[in-house]
């Protein structure tokens, strides 16, 4: 059993935060190594895979046509799925999406959603009838922990190397012309997750370490600093001086990640 | 389709409902409100009116989720067909799966899990109908209906959003200000052991205005704390009356 092994290696984990130290040597406030590669899938409109140390996600983007919401007629539709594929980890199954993968889903949106990095109202081909629809599949493919950052910025890094179709409108109907034109880009929300581990907090958890980890904070940085989004998880709780310095370490990580990507 | 309100605070001030930007919703709060259930819990706040049912600890079902060292606590976060404008599908949406879980790990902190091993705690919570801020009065009404069933507790838990509405930081954000304002900040407490249980954020705040969001949404916490205690004492204080009274009668007999 999982909960066993766990025993074993929380008090060995917790001795290593307790003293600054990690299973993987990283100092408390250390990213893994990031990896991050673009337009992988040729048949997706935009794709990109992130490594994060160990942990391996690829995000797919596929558009299509479709009818927008009823009270945001001038905007484009984005939609985030994420799958917890069973080859991933011996602790995911096959089956309908589960707490888990939803969340992580839903995180994933919000970070994109609320800092408005897509221009949705240039999506709009007829206003209340006809717009894109930005599908934004998560696909995790290996997981060693901090699956929240990985996805994240695999998904915005697939949007930044996304292509639609370009149209007109002929006759009151929409024909496709060859060529494309690059998905209006504004912002590159960057999200960083802590663990809270004894009274000190960890950045981008291990899988090990997420599993003896007490709670959990993810916070999405936009370009200009701000704060665009907010999850905690887990079955723990933080002091709010622990939330402020989580929020602190996030615009201080996004930033040393922005400046490396050049986003 | 509702029209968006140009402004969401007036030149006094005062938000749409002509609340303060530092007060709360009207708050209601009663225990023991289903008979069946092993403890529950109502509350309105503003338009919100919310139910909290537990059962447990009782058998795991399925028996393969038992754990041998805790309890197993599942929640059920859902939402009423009519409880809002446009008929809700009664099947849980994805949203109500997330705030099923955020809501489930909001409370955990606060129960003394390992007191009950092999067994599972259900905590149902029913929005009737939802005016802005409902996972926040669903926790606060969960935690009641935690303590009413008398599952031992580390403290009470409670939640409160703040967010921004026309650059003002403002308390307990109600139906069009969640959604026309631009952020929302839920919060849930354990104020006895300053143990924030539940953070979530959305919408585009400073770090400067994030802190000061955070702290007003602990202040709004602590003051519907204090009607969760009164709410708990009412309860357990009309029935030592009752008893009293009782014993009079047969003394008197």
């Amino acid at each position: 059993m999982a909960s066993v092994m766990t025993r074993v290696k929380q008090k060995q984990i917790a001795e290593l935060v307790a003293n600054e130290k990690r299973l993987d040597n990283r100092k408390l406030s250390d990213y893994r190594e990031t990896k991050l590669e673009q337009g992988i899938i040729e048949r997706a409109e935009g794709s990109a895979r992130v490594l994060l140390g160990k942990t391996e996600v690829v995000v797919g983007i596929k558009i299509e046509m479709g009818e927008p919401f009823a009270d945001t007629p001038n905007e484009g539709v984005l939609t985030v799925n994420a799958e917890l594929v069973p080859l991933a980890s011996p602790r995911f199954e096959p089956g309908p999406p589960d707490e888990n993968s939803i969340e992580l889903a839903r995180i994933v949106d919000r970070g994109i959603r609320e800092s408005k990095a897509i221009d949705t109202a240039k999506l709009v081909i007829e206003p209340g009838k006809k717009v894109f629809v930005v599908f934004v599949d998560v696909y995790v493919l290996n997981h060693d922990g901090n699956l929240i950052d990985a996805s994240a910025l695999a998904a915005v890094a697939a949007l930044m190397n996304t292509k639609m179709a370009n149209y007109e409108i002929k006759d009151g109907e929409v024909k496709i012309k060859t060529g494309y034109q690059q998905l209006p880009i504004k912002k590159h929300p960057i999200t960083v997750t802590c663990a809270r581990i004894g009274d000190k907090l960890v950045v981008d958890p291990l899988l090990e370490e997420e599993q003896v980890m007490d709670a959990r904070i993810s916070i999405a940085i936009d370009d200009d600093d701000n704060i665009c989004a907010i999850q905690k998880g887990g079955s723990g709780y933080f002091e709010p001086k622990q939330v402020f310095e989580a929020a602190k370490i996030a615009k201080e990580k996004a930033n040393q990640i922005r400046k490396k990507l050049n986003w | 389709m509702n029209e968006k309100p140009e402004k969401l605070i007036d030149k006094k001030g005062l938000r749409l409902d002509g609340r303060k930007p530092d007060e709360l919703r009207p708050v209601k709060l009663q225990v023991d409100v289903i008979t069946n259930a092993d403890g529950s819990a109502y509350i309105e706040q503003g338009k919100n009116k919310i139910l909290a049912g537990v059962y447990g600890p009782r058998e795991v079902h399925p028996k393969h989720l038992a754990l041998q060292d805790r309890t197993v606590l599942k929640c059920r976060y859902h939402m009423a067909p009519f409880s809002v404008q446009e008929r809700k599908s009664p099947a849980p949406s994805r949203r109500e799966v997330e705030l099923s879980k955020v809501i489930r790990e909001s409370l955990e902190p606060a129960i003394f899990m390992e007191y009950y091993p092999r067994t599972m705690i259900d905590v149902y919570v029913e929005v009737l109908q939802a005016d802005g801020g409902t996972r926040c009065a669903s926790i606060t009404a969960a935690a009641l209906a935690l303590a009413d069933s008398g599952v031992p507790m580390r403290d009470l838990v409670v939640a409160c959003a703040a967010g921004k509405v026309d650059d003002t930081i403002v308390l307990d954000l109600m139906d069009t200000e969640d959604k026309v304002g631009s952020a929302d900040v839920p919060v849930a407490l354990m104020p006895n052991l300053n143990a924030v249980t539940l953070l979530q954020m959305d919408g585009i705040l400073s770090l400067e205005e994030f802190e000061s969001a955070v702290n007003l949404a602990i202040e709004g916490c602590k003051q519907i704390y204090t009607m969760q205690k009164e709410a708990l004492k009412t309860k357990y204080v009309s029935v030592k009356e009752e008893n009293k009274e009782e014993n009079k009668e047969e003394a008197e007999e």
